[in-house]
């Protein structure tokens, strides 16, 4: 009989701080930019040159370690890690090992939040530590030349070491985008997996359902996005059963996932595992962590996304559903804030962020982060539709003119002439014309086919340019219609 | 006249020249007249830029003659150790590896000379990357003593001691690691500072092993010792370890007397490898600061015997990393073997094969070793233990002394070769100066006395971190109580000349 295994995953995230200069040098950390522009004798390994210790980087660290729950160590001690590879200039990479900033900190995720029983699960956090990024290899296509672009080096990272508290990729998937949602609330990071300022490997087991002891992990590299984390878990659980069910035993290995042909190679094996003769790094003394350094950072810590969610189902009487879409980007959220604030109507708000917003977000790919229109002007435009100044049709376009350039909608809409058509007079008299260029259309409603009534307000309605009242139209209708009868 | 102003102290020849008493493309005639009698058998020079030295002093020059004062070192020559950054001229740390590496970027000493009016004319041989005691490492060939060419320079400043000892400059620059610019000094009569850890920024100074590596003053006498510390020292943003100095150290204070000082001689360093010279010459130096009034006693300062092993563990470690940049990658020396351009490691492990030399390569791998998993606890750890353990053997010890006194090296300089024959003894040999290295002191390497073919005994004064200033007050008394020996004039040029006994 077959047995039932369960997949048991560890993740260890890099994260691309988004400070202005790099680790350990002055030099930008601007992502992309011709090669090798944004280096220098430090970050590009030249001789004599010593790294300068960035605190940018620490606060970040630390602010990282309180959303979390860590603990913040007292000193700052960096250690070296040996290795030789071409992407790095000093052929060690300036890390942390036995002294990590943060350590057994938590983040809380959910799953099944479609369902009518969302999960609530504590995925703990070994530690968080700071360290620097390598540069970036390009292989000619002849396979005889590699250059190298120095550009990258020195960025700081911070590298997250989850405790192998996670069962799938759906919660792979959920810690990440809790992850994620942390540290772009923090403000730290941007986290893009594609640009790669957010990476991801993969320490994954399987046991027996029941057994205690974990199993042989392997460790899957080169995961670009969300998709490809969750084909490799996959396809590596698969994998992984096959081998221990074929009475063949897991290799303790590295291993490279090809999203483009659906699986994974062997990098290297236990045998030849590098050995990165860990040392305290000599040339940066102890950092002290001050007390009110961690205060400091505590008390500029924004509301997070948990509180957040509670407070606005409290404050604004919205579905759980909703705002756990408002919150998703602090921007968002702040977005909904303060428009809601200004009209005073928060439901209104939260339906154009959630159904045009979000679709206009995807069909022209913006992040939360660059929406250019202005709270003010949505509660404008939420005031507009509220006083019955236009209809849903006109607002909908002006809405999508408020995404593109932020107009003024109250100035908007006088000056091209979209407000509601209110006058009585003015639209009896357009009926009237409607109804004597109809005869057909009148003969039929005067048969009973109360279906005419529709055509003709679209026909009020067209010639009106849309402007319109729809209700009005109708009633203004079957009081003229009933006048010919 | 070149004799004369050869024998000229630094202090003394840039107060000449800024007074418009000598014209500093005359010293520089001097100088490069004494490079060119000398150089060829003393192998002092791995580069030597004449026309860059002479362009900086016609700048300097000109700065003097429309009444500008260019600073407390104008026009005086001074040879860099080739592991010094100096933008535009090569870099080689005596290594095959960087035989061709000209750094982009002046050292931060580098920097603080130029603004004192520093005259650079020439890189100085040295043992490759600093490793080697006598001098002999060089992918240039050794550097021989100028007081015996038969004779090693000592290591591994060795070129920087040689250049002042002949008269080919007047100030040099030299690194300190675990005695590299003591022993040279000592070799060659003249004085070595090596500085607290941190007095001096080590940047563009090419890494040997971080924690221990200090830049430091080479000179002909104490007084310019003190000049050129107080030029290079200071604090520097770009080096997180650097500190500055506690107290100004130049001019020196002159002190009478040393009533009240109290100097401290480990027994330790008083057992068998000390020859009978040195051990009489020391007592002598300990005889003279009596007679200047000090209290001098020996004392047990205990784990003497245990620190060239904490030592060699703990910079053989840290120049494993620091080295590992050399891959041929980037720049520096790449293997020309066309079997190995396909091979990403076979052209890493091959151009590091060819481009170091046999002791750079025997520290790399002893130093991977301690490092590695399994052994870093046994070794590495248990030597900053050690480390650690002697720190608080100085502090305590300079709870009870102001100073300390030692030996720099067993004997006078040895002949040429012998290091090959015996690694270990050469390691031993730095039993006196790896200390100070391994717990941050500052100590100065002083000429007392010589045996009786003219070779010098060097004494080394040790002070507790910190401490430059008092040291270099004691040094400078002490240093005009052992004059009257006189080998030292003979150390840096005949004597003659008009300007004659005005030296010193």
């Amino acid at each position: 009989m077959a047995n039932v295994y369960e997949t048991v995953i560890g993740l260890e995230v890099h994260v691309e701080l988004s400070t202005k200069t790099k680790i350990f040098c002055g030099c930008s950390t601007a992502f992309g930019g011709k090669p090798n522009t944004r280096v220098c004798p430090v970050c590009s390994g030249m001789p004599g040159t010593l790294p300068v210790f960035n605190e940018a980087v620490l606060d970040h660290a630390i602010s990282l370690g309180l959303a979390t729950h860590s603990e913040i160590a007292k000193e700052v001690l960096f250690d070296r890690k040996n290795y030789f590879y071409p992407d790095n200039p000093q052929n060690y990479q300036i890390s942390q090992l036995y002294h990590p900033i943060c350590q057994n900190g938590y983040v809380e995720i959910r799953t099944g939040e479609e369902t009518q029983a969302p999960l609530v699960k504590r995925i703990r956090i070994h530690d968080i530590h700071m360290e620097e990024d390598a540069g970036k290899l390009f292989h000619d296509e002849d396979g005889r030349t590699s250059l190298v672009d120095f550009n990258r080096s020195g960025v700081p990272l911070l590298e997250i070491v989850s405790e192998p508290d996670l069962a799938g990729a759906e919660e792979v998937k959920a810690y990440l985008e809790e992850l994620r949602t942390i540290i772009r609330y923090l403000g730290i990071s941007d986290c893009k997996l594609q640009e790669g300022s957010m990476r991801a490997d993969v320490n994954l087991s399987i046991r027996p359902l029941g057994q205690k002891e974990l199993g042989t992990r392997t460790e899957m590299k080169n995961l670009n996005s969300f998709r490809a984390i969750t084909h490799a878990i996959e396809a590596e659980s698969v994998r992984q059963k096959e081998i221990l069910e074929g009475g063949g035993e897991v290799i303790m290995e590295t291993r490279r996932w090809d999203e483009e042909k659906g699986t994974s190679f062997s990098m290297r094996s236990k045998e030849d595992t590098r050995d990165y003769r860990y040392f305290p790094e000599p040339d940066l003394p102890p950092v002290t962590v001050s007390k009110e350094r961690i205060e400091r950072l505590e008390r500029s810590l924004p509301e997070m996304r948990p509180e957040k969610i509670e407070r606005f189902v409290k404050e604004y009487g919205l579905p759980v559903k909703d705002v756990l879409n408002l919150t998703k980007e602090r921007e968002f959220a702040q977005l909904f804030e303060d428009a809601a604030g200004l009209c005073k109507n928060p439901k209104k708000v939260s339906n154009w962020l959630l159904t045009d917003t979000l679709r206009l977000m995807r069909e022209r790919g913006v992040d939360a982060d660059k929406l250019r229109f202005s709270p003010a002007h949505l509660a404008d435009l939420v005031n507009l539709t509220t006083a019955g100044r236009i209809n849903s049709t006109v607002a909908s376009a002006v809405f999508e003119k408020l995404f593109e350039e932020d107009i003024d909608p109250v100035a908007y809409v006088r000056s091209m002439g979209l407000e509601i058509v209110t006058d009585d007079k003015k639209l009896r008299e357009s009926v009237l014309k409607i109804l004597s260029e109809n005869k057909e259309a009148v003969a039929d409603y005067q048969a009973g086919k109360q279906k005419a009534i529709g055509f003709l307000v679209g026909q009020t309605m067209k010639a009106e340019g849309g402007k319109a009242d729809p209700n009005l139209v109708r009633k203004l209708l079957v009081e003229c219609l009933e006048e010919l009868a | 006249m070149a004799k004369a102003l050869l024998s000229l102290s630094a202090a003394q020849l840039s107060e000449r020249i800024r007074n418009k008493e000598i014209r500093i493309t005359d010293v520089l005639d001097a100088v490069f007249e004494t490079i060119q009698k000398r150089e060829q058998e003393l192998g002092a020079f791995i580069t030597v830029d004449e026309k860059g030295a002479r362009e900086q002093g016609d700048a300097l020059q000109r700065r003097l003659d429309v009444g500008e004062d260019p600073g407390p070192l104008c026009g005086v020559p001074m040879a860099i150790k080739d592991n010094i950054c100096v933008k535009g001229l090569p870099t080689t740390c005596g290594s095959r590896m960087l035989k061709e590496f000209v750094p982009t970027y002046d050292a931060e000493v580098i920097k603080r000379l130029r603004e004192a009016g520093a005259i650079f004319i020439g890189k100085t041989n040295m043992d490759e990357f600093g490793m080697g005691s006598y001098g002999e490492t060089s992918f240039f060939g050794a550097c021989k003593n100028p007081l015996d060419l038969t004779k090693v320079a000592g290591g591994s400043s060795a070129g920087s001691a040689a250049a002042v000892a002949a008269g080919e400059a007047f100030l040099a620059l030299g690194s300190d690691t675990g005695g590299s610019v003591r022993t040279p000094a000592a070799f060659c009569g003249i004085v070595g500072f090596k500085p607290s850890y941190g007095a001096v920024s080590r940047r563009g100074l090419v890494a040997y092993a971080s924690s221990m590596d200090q830049i430091g003053p080479m000179a002909k006498n104490v007084e310019d010792a003190a000049l050129l510390l107080q030029v290079i020292a200071g604090e520097d943003p770009m080096d997180a370890t650097s500190r500055g100095l506690k107290e100004s150290v130049w001019p020196i204070q002159n002190r009478c007397d040393l009533s009240g000082i109290r100097i401290g001689i480990p027994s330790g360093w008083l057992q068998d490898q000390l020859s009978g010279g040195m051990r009489q010459n020391l007592e002598q130096a300990a005889a003279a600061l009596r007679d200047l009034g000090a209290a001098v006693e020996t004392f047990d300062l205990g784990y003497e015997d245990l620190a060239v092993a904490a030592y060699y563990t703990i910079a053989d470690a840290q120049c494993s990393s620091n080295l590992a940049r050399f891959d041929g990658m980037k720049y520096g020396y790449r293997t020309q073997d066309p079997a190995a351009s396909s091979d990403l490691h076979r052209m890493l492990k091959q151009s590091r094969s060819e481009g170091f030399g046999r002791e750079v390569k025997r520290r790399i791998m002893l130093g991977g070793f301690v490092l590695s998993e399994g052994y870093y606890e046994a070794y590495y750890l248990r030597a900053l233990k050690v480390c650690r353990l002697i720190r608080e053997a100085f502090t305590r010890a300079f709870e009870h002394y102001d100073l300390l006194l030692g030996p720099v090296s067993g004997d006078v300089a040895p002949p040429l070769g012998a290091s090959f024959l015996d690694n270990l003894k050469m390691y031993e040999s730095d039993c006196y100066t790896v200390p100070a290295n391994l717990a941050g002191l500052c100590a100065l390497s002083l000429p007392f006395g010589a045996n009786e073919n003219g070779l010098p005994y060097g004494i080394q004064l040790l002070g507790d971190t910190g401490c430059e200033k008092g040291l270099l007050e004691v040094a400078a008394l002490l240093e005009a109580a052992a004059l009257p020996d006189g080998y030292q004039q003979a150390a840096y040029g005949e004597k003659g000349g008009d300007l004659n006994g005005e030296c010193l």
